[in-house]
């Protein structure tokens, strides 16, 4: 039983518990490692995988393709897709958010659409783009947009009413509604909407790379690679790599918006 | 002549229901330059439906509305309006939020803070220019309300239980700061109460208005210099006879 003098304290005591089960997990797999209870051609050892982050750093895999390289080469696709998801999706999120009719023409199409999932486009990316940047921007694109469109036209949605009348006593025509009310009223939803889609996007890309990309550069294509040559060690490393780079993409985004936010 | 307002009726209809409700009927009356006007009445009799349909809100079912020999279609900034949750800008500064119908109108960033700083010193909201409405208090939040209305210069401002959501010390401080701006700017103000001490307090007359649908009542003028004792006699009186009517009007609902 903690008893908690402060908030100071309190996330003290936070912190020092999430370390302990983070080092109680990695001492544990270690240990089970260490006695052979686990399959070790299977599962590596922790040890082991911070070796083949060493290795997948300074070596490469392929040989000569470093990791940071393929950090690089995943951050541009990703940002590619996202960049066009965020143009497209964001503005057309608001002009739904005003026009019911055009929210109501749309939504059947984007209902159907939704629920393919970016993966099953691969085929089609593949047959219109062929294989490389482009399919897999388009992939990404595909993964980001949705949940960018949707967010920003429930946050144009959840403005509230009596701040429109107020502009409107205060002489707001149309557009300053839109450009002075709406617009800002929604940010809060489209910056959750671009966190979800960022990270959605990321998901996607990794499996896009698995099938889209033939030779080269890429996260996903790396540890594919690794599977390829059974490595199990490479994949995890590889794995956790992905893991730490998403939320690295999504810390900066959570910057970005407190920044944005202040006012909340 | 200010405002006048003839025959002014509203109904609302409900689409899902079939059902028709009168809200208001037959309001008439006129408010002079410069005159300090309170609504008082029953919950749910309209005061707030009379003062959206006045701002331009919501357009009347039958009747006539002037402001200063002119129609009002459609809300403007010539009519202000207070709403008792303040309905501040939360993204926007104090000082963007006074500026905000400046900003509409196209007057150069510069010279539209420049006006807001007037009105924020004014008000007595110095140092808070740059801070977000989350960040002030209540009654601050209704002075930057009341400044950003006022910095247009409305002919007539419109106010709906501006104080309701304030604690008693706090109202009271307001009603006297609002005293003391209309007696500078000599601004007609209309404003809704359900608080019968502050009626008498701030006005000149005081309309009541009936159950549903709302209909004048009783007109009255408290005829008392300002500023006005709380505790007086006459004020006290004039206390009674609306506390009088609303009851009255009550137990006609009740029977």
């Amino acid at each position: 039983m903690f008893v908690f003098t402060g908030d100071d304290t309190k996330r003290m005591y936070i912190a020092m518990l999430r370390t302990l089960v983070v080092v109680a997990i990695i001492s544990l797999w270690q240990l089970l490692a260490y006695l052979s209870v686990i399959p070790h051609h299977k599962i590596p050892s922790p040890w082991e995988t911070i070796l083949g982050v060493q290795t997948l750093a300074f070596a490469g895999l392929p040989s000569g393709y470093r990791l940071l390289t393929h950090i690089v080469e995943s951050l541009y696709r990703v940002l590619y897709g996202f960049s066009i998801a965020f143009v497209i999706a964001v503005p057309l999120g608001i002009l739904m958010g005003w026009s019911r009719v055009l929210r109501e023409l749309l939504n059947p199409l984007i209902e159907i659409v939704r629920p393919i999932p970016p993966l099953a486009w691969i085929p089609i990316a593949i047959f219109w783009f062929g294989i490389g940047i482009k399919s897999a921007a388009f992939i990404i694109f595909l993964g980001a947009f949705f949940p960018i469109l949707l967010s920003t036209v429930s946050g144009v949605l959840s403005v509230e009413t009596i701040l429109i009348e107020a502009s409107r006593t205060l002489g707001a025509r149309q557009k300053d509604i839109y450009t002075k009310i709406l617009v800002p009223g929604a940010t809060p939803s489209i910056c959750t909407g671009l966190r979800i889609g960022m990270g959605v996007a990321w998901m996607t890309l990794i499996a896009a790379e698995f099938t889209g990309v033939k030779s080269g550069y890429g996260l996903g294509y790396m540890i594919m690679v690794a599977r390829d040559i059974q490595r199990p060690d490479y994949i995890l490393a590889g794995m956790i790599i992905i893991g730490i780079t998403g939320y690295a993409l999504d810390a900066c985004l959570r910057t970005f918006e407190r920044m944005i936010l202040r006012w909340k | 002549m200010t405002l006048e307002l003839a025959g002014i009726c509203k109904r609302f209809f409900h689409n899902d229901t079939q059902e028709t409700l009168d809200v208001l009927n037959d309001i008439s009356f006129k408010a002079a330059d410069g005159e300090f006007i309170s609504i008082i009445g029953p919950s749910g009799c309209g005061k707030t439906t009379l003062l959206r349909i006045i701002s331009g809100l919501e357009h009347p079912s039958a009747g006539t509305l002037l402001l200063r020999q002119k129609a009002i279609t459609q809300p403007s900034a010539q009519v202000g309006l207070i709403f008792q949750e303040y309905a501040l800008f939360p993204w926007r500064t104090v000082i963007d939020n006074v500026a905000f119908s400046l900003e509409i109108e196209g007057v150069p960033r510069k010279k539209r803070r420049e006006r807001a700083r007037y009105y924020i010193s004014t008000f007595g909201l110095e140092g808070f220019e740059n801070k977000y409405p989350k960040e002030l208090s209540g009654g601050m939040k209704q002075r930057v309300a009341i400044a950003r209305s006022l910095i247009n210069d409305p002919k007539l401002l419109l106010m709906d239980e501006p104080f309701g959501a304030l604690d008693s010390q706090t109202r009271n401080a307001m009603q006297a700061f609002l005293l003391q701006i209309w007696q500078e700017t000599k601004k007609t103000i209309l404003f809704v109460s359900h608080n019968i001490d502050e009626t008498v307090f701030l006005s000149e007359r005081v309309f009541g208005l009936s159950q549903r649908p709302g209909t004048i009542k009783l007109s009255l003028s408290i005829d008392l210099p300002y500023p006005r004792e709380r505790t007086g006699q006459e004020f006290n009186r004039y206390r009674k006879q609306i506390l009088d009517y609303l009851s009255e009007e009550r137990s006609t609902f009740d029977r």
